[in-house]
């Protein structure tokens, strides 16, 4: 059955010269197509409104915001890229008087940005005209627009030039309240007007004569602090001095929108069938999408409109060496096509890449064995993938995975919540403090995220001794990061010096001091016990919850797991109820302020009702006016520093008892050219190459159809039949013959 | 008849009211729309603001049951049950919580689903029928003996090992079939080979158990035992008197399941990455998507009951004793 069934398919599809377990339509991977897979499929393409790795792979591949990242140097640097230049910043007063960088009475910053002329859009019925000028497709009412149940209905496309009122739309769709950009809230501080705008707009919005119609041309309303100088030039005003801003100029929330587009989609009936902004981006990038399935598949092709852009002539060291400059200066975007399909399954995502089909890879925990082997002499592949010619690439990621304690419990942090501070007795807060500072001190010695991260993570991580990860700066590696309350600096016998976490006598020693000896109060002889919250919810508790019970138990310390559904943990968070949680940020851009922010108290989760980043509510004087004066200094030996300080309250007060930088480890066919992992951007498709006749070939050597268990199952399905043919003609010959004593037989 | 039908239909109304009030209780005891809204707006720079723009522009803003701001008319029409509850009657989906239409969805991904579940379920009916048959034909012997066996070790196996094995032999060792995707046209076929024949291979247990006990009653009928008599050959016997007496409680058992194929299979469409309606429940429920999980929720329960009446109307179809009234 099973033979006579997959015969029947690869005779009725004709698979005579392709591989049988082929999953791309047939002829399309001849093509220059990079083929990967995405897990997690995006909620939104638009770029007001995406935020996730999961929808930035697609659509900052479409989108042009004014500023990249160079691709191979490190650490990241900044480029212009649909600029002419760098955009210069200006400082004023109140009365728009220029003034000097570090003057008093700084009021705005001032950044002007010129934009290349002839970058055009990808083909689009949005810019389709009839012969008067006129947009194509303008439909008064549902009905007029009910035959274009698709995008690929519009059979008529245009395209236009780039022009600097589509970076001012877009920042005005940022500031609109319904489209619910998640850094409206993040920039509104800043960017001049915008509170007042969505104000505006809000209002304007209930004007509107019905939720058909909900088209709001926001060009009729001013944003003060986005001016237009000419097509080319515009300018973008931001309250006080904000030096992480270019950063931001990177990300495809400022990428530009005409609001033809806009209109376009917002037409009567359109959104009934999914025909909308969030699904179908247009932009000026490399790529366009051509199919959009986020249940099947997600199909990219290079854009003909695309303007001249070059592969990089310089990198940092080494990359020649390792061939990330064979195509320096060659023309841009290297591929026509990429193609992402959708799987969920870690198997099959796994196997279609050994058998060639997927470009690229990451290294699930299932088959990490299969893929890598850990030694002595560090990371390497297995013997297996070596043979299939596969490379390895290991970066550590611009991110920060922790273990913290909520400050507000009076256990843990002996914090008071916000608002009560001037209730609590100075004294007994000062003395309250201080034993769950030791706590954590005694805790964060014995909980050892070397072995957390070797059994759970394959060793793909390393132990950090503070928010800030490695290529950033203000990280320091040694003796001089360490964090001298959980590691001891200790030089080996071959002379090196490395950590040393210190002994768990000594954190017994701080947990006595924090009046817990053997892990039981000092006072009532009760053992302490300690709560995880988790988002794992209910069900049996895991390996790694078992081995951090272990490591509480070192101390004597009783951990309880509590889980619950991730709504209820984030409300417990929201509401700082938590005691001790797992967290996790990764980078928004590449300054140490992204990540010690995490730490100041305007950002706690209770104080900001869970908008904030600080998920410990930890708050620090010190450490909050120390951040202010970092956060607006160029990286230079005055701003680390600062941020040596600032790390020296995080070692002493441990908010965090542990923490750790991921690495990712990405694979690659060795078919796969350029592929240089780039921790902050994800506009990189454009950078690289397929060798099609390598990948065929290969493609051809892992996939050959093996046909004996077939024949096996055939001639088990026979070997049944025969005896039971027999049986049955032996069943039919049986006569009943009534025998002398009237017996039948 | 149609009588019988109307009357069924107009039961149908508080058995759906029931489902929606039950679905929609059950999912906000555990979830609040301030949930709803963070699990859609991500993790990173949500303010309250944002949240409670989400809520509004997706009426989530209102009392959930009743609101007590309104006057007699408002008090239960101004909340969140009446306005996601009536117009799923008139099947208007209307739009996720990530903003896509339901009803264009469903359109699309209902093919995939049908894709896999239409043939899986009438080849699994056409296997497990013959197979019960040949048991029939054998009973009381070694044969029927150990295909008990066979059928009982099949049902103990998890639906999960198959899809493993399944994956692993035919498509991994020995490169017979894609492990998994999904392409539209004729190229679906490769892709639905390995998923059609996990779904009849994990049927075929208990499927062949159910059919066999019914044919074994057939068998010891006295118009068999007549037939066997007359020298009737075991095999006509079989196909000519004891199937079509046998199909008609199969039939029943198969009727209703029929127009819920559609709703797609959750393990196999999930592991096969088959875009159709059992993998975009599950993902709802993943990513707390009330909308699409209340809209299929109902949709689920408006196939099942459709299926009931037209196992009633099957019932009149192949028994000429049974009337409607």
């Amino acid at each position: 059955m099973a033979s006579l069934l997959a015969l029947s398919g690869f005779w009725l599809t004709g698979c005579g010269d392709r591989q049988w377990n082929d999953p791309h339509p047939e002829g399309e991977s001849a093509g220059n197509v990079i083929y990967n897979s995405f897990s997690g499929r995006p909620k939104h393409l638009d770029p007001v409104r995406a935020y996730s790795a999961d929808e930035s792979r697609f659509i900052d591949q479409i989108y042009d915001p004014p500023l990249q990242y160079h691709y191979l140097k490190r650490p990241y640097e900044l480029e212009p890229n649909t600029l002419t230049k760098m955009p210069t910043i200006t400082y004023t007063d109140h009365d728009g008087n220029p003034v000097d960088e570090d003057a008093p009475e700084l009021a705005f910053s001032v950044y002007e940005l010129e934009i290349k002329s002839g970058i055009r859009y990808q083909p689009h019925p949005a810019f389709a005209t009839d012969a008067n000028g006129r947009p194509l497709y303008r439909f008064d009412s549902a009905e007029d627009s009910a035959r274009y149940r698709t995008l690929d209905d519009f059979t008529e496309t245009g395209t236009r030039e780039l022009i600097s009122d589509d970076y001012i739309y877009q920042l005005k769709r940022m500031a609109d309240p319904k489209n619910l950009s998640p850094i409206r809230g993040l920039m509104t501080p800043f960017i001049v007007g915008m509170k007042e705008f969505a104000d505006i707009a809000a209002e304007a919005r209930k004007q509107l004569p019905s939720p058909q119609k909900d088209w709001l041309d926001l060009d009729q309303f001013e944003l003060k602090g986005v001016q237009k100088l000419d097509d080319y030039r515009y300018q973008i005003k931001t309250n006080g001095k904000y030096p992480q801003f270019k950063y931001w100029l990177a990300f495809h929330f400022f990428a530009p929108v005409p609001s033809l587009v806009d209109e376009f989609y917002h037409q009567p009936g359109l959104a009934d069938r999914n025909i909308v902004i969030d699904w179908h981006p247009v932009g000026t990038g490399p790529f366009m999408m051509t199919r959009i399935d986020p249940n099947e598949a997600i199909v990219l092709e290079r854009n003909p409109n695309y303007r001249e852009d070059f592969y990089p002539t310089e990198g940092e060291e080494g990359d020649r060496e390792r061939g990330y400059l064979d195509d320096a200066g060659k023309p841009l975007p290297l591929l026509d096509k990429a193609v992402y399909r959708l799987e969920k399954e870690a198997i099959p995502r796994w196997t279609k890449f050994l058998q060639g089909y997927y470009d690229r890879s990451g290294i699930g925990n299932d088959s990490f064995d299969q893929a890598v082997s850990i030694g002595p002499d560090g990371t390497r592949l297995t013997p297996e993938l070596v043979d299939m010619g596969i490379s390895l690439e290991v970066v550590v990621q611009p991110g920060t995975y922790y273990l913290g304690f909520n400050m507000l419990d009076p256990v843990v942090g002996a914090q008071p919540r916000p608002g009560e501070e001037s209730q609590a007795d100075p004294e007994a807060l000062a003395i309250a403090q201080e034993r769950a500072r030791k706590l954590r001190q005694a805790i964060a010695i014995a909980y050892s995220e070397e072995e957390s991260i070797s059994i759970f993570s394959n060793g793909r991580g390393e132990v950090a001794n503070g928010p800030i990860p490695p290529g950033i700066f203000g990280y320091q590696s040694g003796e001089q990061g360490l964090n001298p309350y959980v590691y001891d600096w200790v030089i080996g016998a071959d002379g090196v010096g490395r950590p040393e976490r210190k002994s768990i006598e000594e954190a017994k020693r701080l947990l006595a001091e924090a009046g817990y000896p053997e892990g039981r109060n000092a006072e009532t002889g009760e053992p302490l016990v300690l709560n995880l919250d988790t988002p794992t919810g209910g069900g049996a508790t895991s390996a790694r919850q078992l081995w951090m019970i272990k490591q509480f138990k070192k101390l004597g310390i009783q951990l309880n797991i509590r889980g619950s559904d991730y709504n209820r943990f984030k409300d417990k968070m929201k509401k700082g109820n938590a005691q001790i949680f797992q967290w996790g940020w990764l980078a928004d851009y590449p300054d140490a302020e992204n990540f010690l922010f995490l730490l100041i108290s305007t950002n706690g989760q209770v104080v900001t009702k869970g908008a904030g980043v600080n998920s410990s509510n930890f708050s620090h004087p010190e450490y909050d006016a120390l951040f202010d004066q970092m956060k607006l200094m160029p990286d230079s030996p005055e701003r680390m520093a600062v941020i040596q300080r600032m790390l020296d309250i995080y070692h002493r007060e441990l908010p965090w008892a542990s923490a750790w930088h991921p690495h990712s480890y990405v694979l690659n066919n060795p078919w796969v050219r350029n592929a240089k992992d780039h921790g902050i951007s994800k506009a990189v498709l454009k950078f690289m190459a397929i060798d099609t006749d390598a990948r065929a070939e290969a493609q051809n050597q892992r996939n050959h159809p093996i046909l004996w268990p077939l024949w096996i199952v055939f001639l088990i399905v026979i070997g049944l039949m025969v005896p039971g043919y027999r049986a049955y003609r032996q069943r039919q010959m049986v006569r009943v013959i009534t025998g002398e004593t009237g017996g039948m037989y | 008849m149609l009588a019988y039908i109307i009357r069924r239909l107009l039961y149908a109304i508080p058995i759906l009211v029931g489902v929606n009030l039950l679905t929609f209780a059950l999912f906000f005891m555990v979830n609040s729309p301030d949930q709803m809204a963070l699990v859609q707006l991500g993790d990173k720079h949500i303010d309250p603001e944002a949240v409670e723009q989400w809520k509004a522009q997706r009426g989530y803003d209102k009392p959930l049951f009743v609101n007590d701001r309104e006057d007699s008319e408002g008090l239960l029409t101004d909340t969140i049950f009446y306005d996601k509850s009536v117009r799923l009657f008139a099947l208007d989906f209307g739009k996720s919580d990530e903003g896509r239409d339901i009803g264009d969805d469903i359109q699309q991904r209902m093919w995939p689903s049908l894709a896999v579940a239409l043939p899986s379920f009438a080849v699994g009916l056409m296997v497990n029928v013959t197979l019960a048959l040949f048991i029939v034909m054998f009973r009381a012997s070694i044969f029927d003996t150990a295909a008990m066996v066979a059928c009982v070790v099949l049902m103990s196996i998890s639906g999960v090992f198959y899809v493993f094995a399944g994956q692993y032999f035919f498509a991994k060792l020995w490169s017979l079939v894609p492990i998994s995707g999904f392409l539209g046209g004729v190229d679906a076929i490769r892709f639905l080979i390995l998923p059609v024949l996990i779904g009849v291979v994990a049927g075929i247990g208990s499927g062949t158990r159910l059919y066999r006990t019914l044919f074994l009653e057939e068998a010891n009928r006295d118009y068999v035992r007549t037939a066997r008599a007359k020298g009737v050959p075991e095999l006509t016997t079989l196909f000519r008197h004891i199937l079509p007496n046998g199909l008609i409680p199969i039939l029943t058992s198969v009727v209703v399941v029929i127009p819920s194929l559609f709703m797609g299979s959750l393990l196999v469409e999930s592991f096969f990455g088959i875009p159709g309606l059992g993998s975009y429940t599950l993902d709802a429920i993943q990513s707390q998507d009330f909308a699409i999980v209340r809209s299929m929720v109902f949709l689920g329960s408006v196939l099942y009951i459709i299926g009931l009446i037209l196992t009633d109307i099957s019932y009149t179809l192949v028994d000429p004793r049974v009337r409607l009234s």
